[in-house]
């Protein structure tokens, strides 16, 4: 093989420290290229010996022509912006294909504008602004140890002269005022809301509560399911437009082919099993909140008897007690005991036994 | 000429001697506009996050006039007639008049989201440039920090405005913000109970919210900013190699007129770029998502792109919990919103006084690495890109799963896996491939580049001409940072005594992670006449035989030493 190319280098040239602190890299600039500017020293202030961009372009016609497009760029951006103001006046909004109509003609003068805008400026600096190159001096940042000592020696003569450094008790009780200072506005927070308490344990449900079919908000019997298979969200009577409410007591029932559910004994809520003597005729109620972090748990997948949470699919057994078969959420969504009034609509037997919901540290 | 001159010189002595007569500004103003910026593209970057926003303070401002942050309950009966005689809140209700009753409203709202959006893409393109180039070290860690925070509050400041109209999206967003505040252990109910005042949604969240997003971390931004970029403009801009550019220097067009204009183009590009999103692409329909119900939700619910990968890491998570002495620990919904964001932003701020201890290098760096000349931290990064990507694609795995019909499952099982395989994987790949384009410069240097110009010698053989490289290639390929060599010298790969620096675990630790850190291709710059054509040829025979990629430190280090003054 050939030795092609690659002509040889400074080959033997001093190397340096490999840590030094500033170091050269690349080749020097030819002088004439370029002009070294930067903070000269001491005359920062004073005119420069000659002129360091060009005024004039190599190419007079290539200008004229690039000046003729910038302006007529320039021109269409200024008509842009008249329609923008013409949109405004002549385009009313209200229905929605008028607020469409009116976004696109608004949107599309004002891209037009800063756009032409955009292309003219640029097209301005790289077809009419003389090309130059500048280099600037960089200098360390790091002050030199002259600067840095005196600055040490004002420092401390301030230091020395507020007496922040001879008199202890003067710095300790300093100190000692601004930490209560410091909490004073953190406790100021306190009002921001309410001790927790108990709140999160419980639900608005109670013994003979209505479950209400969420939407029409109508009371259901047991009957009204046409055949089982559906999810039904309810909501405690007295409660439908009662966000907070809801928050914690929104429930699903579902009901189920008999022979479906798997029942377990009595009081039996964790392990995969529905409380028998919860369920009204084969219907079950679970909390429709999360166990995760709160999410409806809104889909229900009918041949798998899956509920889901489409927030971070954490997967519920519905005739299992609700038992977690997927995702991130830790326990099954907890049952509400329910049973029939006496005109026989679908009510709850009590709050749920547990809290609903997503896991906080008073949980236990 | 003469008439513009005279009126430029009336003004300069009128309006530029009042000023200066009261400012003493003629000086600084001088060094000012002759103020050097380099040029590169990806020095665009930054520019994007700050014209964004820019734009968000504009759009916002606009906004504010109109928008309610109340969570009083009104019933609709405006515009949009889908939702007339809904109950809803004052915030949902006048982001649905701003939309259809402001004239221009709806602009402003999408220009808004979008710009958001813009926001945050573009810092994180310009941290990975920073990342990538080690615009980072010495002296600008600092502003390196800087931007850390400000991504962490680009995200904060992006959930808190999305959360304001109070529909059902953002309502969920906030619905799990809750159960992230429940499941801080000890005093995370308290912070939710203070937050929300009282418990989930209650009436005080969005005005609470509405004042920390276009109040107070605004302000923080804009402090921040500053800060920011005056600390760039007082170390100067970092440049990328070429000809004649040192470390001692900055070349570039000056400040005034060359970079105003440019950047004043942008600027203009990117509220265009902007405008054209928010006409032609809807974003954020609020008023097809409905008011905000604590029971309803919709499936494929996406927050915006930034909370992507907080949302694939709380999907992906097992669903481990702690029931433990009357309390209960939800770390299946602490670490995932923990551990990713702190792995990625405590990683990334250690890193450059990591690297620093890692190698010993305190000198100041002004050029930029091409990425390929560190394979380390590129990889390093690819690794970090491929973590987020992982987690950020999970976050949309309902969508994928949905999309390739595959199962909902299979693509989080898939995630659990790929969370810790893929980023190994693109370390290793990314280090290749870096390692490999470093023999092609190598190549570059000694055979030049082929030209495609086949020539028949006089014996009948075929050789392909090649030239060599001209001289500002030449100075790119050759722009090499000089490995530094560690604590006591380059003695320490030899000596069979180490350095105190390198002795103990922690010394071990650090040779270790030196050598991996510093592995490179030498560079043998001067082309000396003997290239074997394997990309690994230099001229100490002692080294030929070791294998490129897998070279000792200290080999490295003296064939760096000389490509400095090349």
């Amino acid at each position: 093989m050939s030795d092609t190319g690659a002509p040889g280098g400074p080959s033997n040239e001093p190397t340096e420290p490999p840590a030094g602190p500033r170091r050269v890299i690349g080749t020097p600039p030819p002088a004439q290229a370029r002009t070294m500017l930067g903070e000269a020293p001491g005359d920062g202030g004073s005119a420069p010996a000659r002129r360091e961009l060009p005024a004039d372009l190599p190419d007079p016609g290539r200008a004229k022509r690039a000046e003729r497009l910038v302006a007529a760029l320039f021109i269409l951006s200024a008509l842009a912006s008249v329609g923008f103001i013409a949109a405004y006046v002549g385009l009313e909004v209200g229905p929605i294909d008028a607020v469409f109509r009116s976004n696109l003609a608004l949107g599309l003068s004002m891209s037009v504008a800063f756009l032409a805008l955009a292309f003219g400026a640029v097209i301005w600096v790289r077809h009419l602004m003389p090309n130059v190159e500048l280099t600037e001096e960089r200098h360390p940042m790091r002050s030199d140890p002259e600067v840095r000592e005196a600055f040490k020696e004002t420092f401390e003569e301030g230091a020395d002269a507020s007496q922040f450094t001879k008199r202890p008790i003067l710095r300790r009780t300093l100190i000692a005022a601004t930490v209560p200072l410091a909490a004073a506005p953190i406790v100021l927070l306190r009002d921001m809301g309410p001790l927790p308490g108990t709140t999160l344990r419980h639900t608005v449900w109670r013994k003979g509560m209505r479950l209400l079919n969420y939407g029409p908000n109508t009371p259901i019997r047991p009957g009204d399911f046409s055949s089982p298979g559906g999810m039904i969200t309810v909501v405690p009577d007295g409660f439908q437009d009662n966000q907070n409410a809801l928050a914690a007591a929104t429930a699903i029932i579902i009901k189920f082919q008999p022979g479906v559910m798997r029942f377990g004994k009595p009081n039996q809520v964790r392990g995969g099993y529905v409380t028998p003597n919860w369920t009204v005729d084969n219907i079950v109620c679970y909390s429709k909140i999360c166990t995760h972090v709160g999410c409806p748990a809104a889909l229900y997948e009918q041949t798998t008897h899956h509920i889901l949470c489409p927030c971070h699919q954490s997967t519920f057994d519905a005739p299992n007690g609700a038992q977690v078969l997927f995702g991130p959420a830790p326990r099954p969504l907890p049952q509400l005991p329910i049973t029939v009034d006496s005109e026989g609509y679908l009510v709850a037997q009590s709050d749920f036994h547990e809290p609903v919901g997503p896991s906080f540290f008073e949980r236990g | 000429m003469s008439r513009d001159m005279s009126m430029t010189t009336k003004l300069l002595d009128g309006t530029g001697g009042w000023l200066d007569d009261r400012f003493h500004g003629a000086k600084g103003f001088r060094t000012f506009f002759r103020k050097i910026f380099p040029d590169h593209w990806t020095f665009l970057l930054g520019e994007i996050a700050l014209y964004s926003f820019i734009i968000l303070l504009l759009t916002g401002t606009f906004l504010t006039l109109f928008f309610q942050p109340s969570m009083t309950d009104v019933v609709y009966h405006g515009s949009y007639h889908n939702l007339d005689g809904v109950r809803m809140s004052e915030a949902y209700a006048s982001t649905l008049n701003i939309s259809f009753d402001v004239r221009g409203g709806l602009l402003m709202r999408q220009i808004h989201h979008w710009a958001a959006d813009l926001f945050v893409a573009a810092i994180l393109a310009h941290m990975l440039r920073i990342f990538f180039t080690g615009a980072y070290r010495k002296p600008r860690e600092v502003n390196w920090l800087i931007g850390i925070v400000l991504f962490t509050l680009s995200l904060l400041e992006g959930l808190f405005g999305y959360s304001l109209p109070d529909d059902l999206l953002s309502g969920t967003g906030l619905r799990i913000t809750e159960g992230v505040a429940l499941s801080i252990p000890i005093v995370g109910t308290y912070l939710s109970f203070f937050l929300f005042g009282g418990p989930f949604p209650g009436h005080d969240i969005i005005p609470r919210l509405y004042i920390l997003h276009v109040l107070l971390i605004p302000g923080v931004f804009l402090a921040l900013i500053t800060a920011h970029l005056f600390i760039m403009f007082h170390q100067k801009h970092t440049q990328m190699p070429g000809k004649g550019r040192t470390n001692t220097n900055v070349v570039g067009a000056p400040m005034y007129p060359y970079f105003m204009a440019k950047t004043g183009a942008f600027f203009f590009f990117t509220f265009a770029a902007l405008a054209l999103a928010s006409t032609f692409a809807q974003v954020n329909p609020i008023w097809l998502y409905g008011p905000y119900n604590p029971s309803g939700i919709s499936a494929g619910s996406q927050p915006d792109f930034y909370m992507g990968f907080l949302e694939g890491s709380l999907r992906m998570w097992p669903s481990w919990t702690w029931d433990a002495w009357g309390h209960t620990v939800a770390w299946d919904v602490l670490l995932p919103a923990l551990v990713p964001l702190g792995l990625i932003m405590t990683g990334a701020a250690l890193w450059p006084f990591l690297e620093q201890w890692i190698t010993g290098d305190k000198s100041e760096h002004h050029i930029n690495d091409r990425p390929r000349n560190a394979p380390t931290r590129t990889a390093i990064g690819v690794a970090a890109i491929t973590f987020y990507g992982v987690l950020w694609l999970e976050g949309a795995n309902d969508v994928i799963a949905d999309h390739l019909s595959i199962s909902l499952y299979v693509t989080t099982e898939i995630a659990r896996y790929a969370i810790f395989i893929a980023p190994i994987v693109a370390y290793w790949v990314t280090k290749r491939i870096c390692l490999g384009l470093q023999h092609k410069d190598l190549h570059l240097l000694q055979h030049g580049v082929e030209t495609g110009i086949i020539r028949q010698l006089p014996t009948g053989e075929y050789i392909e001409e090649t030239r060599p490289l001209n001289d500002e290639e030449r100075a790119v390929v050759e722009a090499r940072n000089p490995v530094p060599s560690l604590p006591g010298g380059s003695a320490a790969a030899d000596s069979d005594v180490p350095p105190p620096a390198m002795r103990g675990g922690l010394g071990r630790l650090r040779q270790g992670a030196y050598q991996v850190l510093t592995e490179s291709v030498p560079v043998e710059a001067h082309g000396d006449g003997h290239g074997n054509g394997h990309g690994n040829g230099h001229g100490e025979p002692d080294h030929a035989a070791v294998p490129a990629g897998t070279e000792p430190a200290e080999a490295a280090i003296e064939d760096h030493a000389g490509d400095g003054q090349a």
